[in-house]
């Protein structure tokens, strides 16, 4: 729980880039039009593959925003928080000064890094000799290297960290940054999640941990959480970037407010790789936390952005978690899984999932969950099949849960002076 | 300085470095000109190595500062 020394803390700025829309209005704009973002992989050719499906990053040409050669020394899940970042400062209108750079941090989580750069370093490796590996290969590689490149694209001086926390590491970096800025550690923090890992490598991975959906021949409805006939999570790539801000820092240079970030709960099931907990109690117990630290209660709950991967285990048991949280209040919140939209962007997820919770109480509009025709009978929640719907949001939260059992929701409320 | 040589070197540098295929005059340096830096230079070359089937062992490479430097090392090391 906060103490009455602890700050506030709002969002005043965001971008995304994902596969639905590589700019924060053509992603909000496919989430409420209800877009899906998945087909047959591009990057490589997945014939060989069980699942030949993802939800790619589409059109984007790094060289827009960066230089030939910076472009060249990032690896792509680099590219994307780097570009995401220094976008989201200027939605913002924050300027890194000298006066301001020691106060501002960066907080960007990655689930997995640069596997890109392994995979075609490992190939030169084996067919041209340990003296033809990129020098590049280790600092491009490692998972904390967005934060730092963000950090180096940007002069933010502050906190620099990096959760590698599976499919929880975007929400993980955001709350961190929630309570760098809450202890007066930092005034604004750049933070959210990035992920690009459609490879061959991951993709054949994820498979054989019988993770990923293989609707191959349907791949714009094989994202379906919560619908009976879901088989796996789709694959996804990109990245989500907020700028949370101390909110007296915000309100003196008049920014824009588009939410504020009212509680963290983290949990770990401590029970497997894997699979979550059956009943979600880690899940449910996270929930919980994050709405003590808020010091709100469940009937306040307007929406939740749920995890929702469209995987066997995932859906029931989140269903369950968040039925133990709230009570009865939880056949009366809107629930959606935008997954069914982006597909999973792992460490990437809890990034653009915070920014369109953002989105969905700064609209007054929860997007929907698609793809879900034949409700899983487990799954008896309203999760806003289809279609959009507007609809009052005071308070959303969303929950992000990680390989290794790591638990995470965060709160948001739409801000009041 | 081979005419053929001096153009392989730029084209490397040129897609290896970033720069503008204008800046790189055999006068230039690396470091100071071409904005290379460690890891850029480590990277400049291997790509030599494998361009011109040659190896350039570090107390060597140490002491390629410019383009001209390169091209010359080039031209005693390559075969013929």
């Amino acid at each position: 729980m906060a103490n009455s020394d602890s700050k506030r803390v709002v969002v005043t700025g965001m971008d995304a880039i994902t596969p639905i829309g590589n700019s924060l209005e053509e992603y909000w704009a496919g989430l409420v039009a209800g877009r899906s973002g998945t087909a047959r992989i591009t990057h490589f050719d997945p014939s060989q593959h069980a699942s030949q499906i993802a939800a790619e990053v589409k059109g984007f040409d790094p060289g827009d925003f960066l230089d030939k050669k910076e472009v060249r020394r990032m690896d792509r899940f680099s590219q994307f928080a780097v570009i995401a970042g220094q976008r989201a400062l200027k939605h913002g209108g924050l300027e890194i000064t000298d006066l301001n750079a020691e106060q501002i941090g960066t907080c960007i989580g990655s689930g997995i890094g640069g596997l890109k750069v392994l995979e075609d370093q490992q190939e030169i490796y084996l067919t041209r000799g340990p003296s033809r590996c990129s020098p590049f290969m280790i600092p491009m590689m490692i998972a904390n290297m967005a934060a730092g490149l963000t950090a180096i694209h940007t002069g933010a001086k502050g906190p620099s960290t990096c959760p590698v926390t599976a499919c929880a590491a975007g929400s993980n970096a955001i709350g961190d940054a929630f309570r760098l800025i809450q202890n007066g550690y930092a005034q604004a923090m750049i933070c959210g999640g990035t992920e690009a890992a459609v490879t061959p490598l991951s993709v054949a991975g994820f498979a054989s941990a019988r993770a990923l959906s293989t609707r191959n021949d349907d791949p714009a409805t094989a994202s379906r959480p919560f619908d009976k006939t879901r088989d796996g999570f789709v694959i996804g790539e990109g990245a989500g970037i907020l700028i949370l801000e101390e909110l007296q820092h915000a309100v003196s240079r008049g920014a824009t407010i588009y939410g504020e970030i009212v509680g963290y709960g983290m949990t770990c099931d401590a029970y497997h790789m894997t699979a979550p907990v059956p009943g979600g109690a880690g899940a449910a117990r996270c929930i919980q936390l994050a709405l003590k630290d808020a010091g709100l209660s469940p009937s306040d709950v307007s929406y939740v952005n749920a995890h929702g991967t469209s995987t066997g285990a995932n859906d029931p048991t989140e269903t369950q978690a968040i039925k133990t949280a709230l009570g009865d209040a939880a056949y009366r919140v809107a629930v959606s899984s935008t997954k069914s939209m982006t597909g999973h962007l792992l460490g990437g997820s809890g990034g653009i999932e915070a920014v369109a919770t953002c989105l969905a109480i700064a609209n007054d509009l929860a997007p929907p969950t698609i793809n879900l025709h034949d409700p899983d009978p487990d799954c008896d929640l309203d999760y806003v099949p289809n279609q959009s719907r507007p609809m009052a949001i005071e308070v959303a939260i969303s929950n992000s849960f990680g390989f290794g059992g790591h638990n995470v929701t965060l709160v948001f409320k739409k801000y009041r002076s | 300085m081979s005419a053929e040589t001096f153009e392989k070197v730029k084209k490397i540098v040129t897609e290896q470095l970033g720069v503008e295929e204008a800046d790189v005059k055999p006068e230039a340096s690396f470091a100071n000109d071409l904005g290379a830096d460690s890891l850029d230079t480590v990277e400049l070359v291997m790509a030599l190595e494998e361009e011109f089937g040659i190896e350039i062992p570090d107390e060597a490479a140490e002491g390629i500062a410019t383009v001209q430097d390169a091209v010359n090392f080039i031209e005693e090391k390559a075969p013929a």
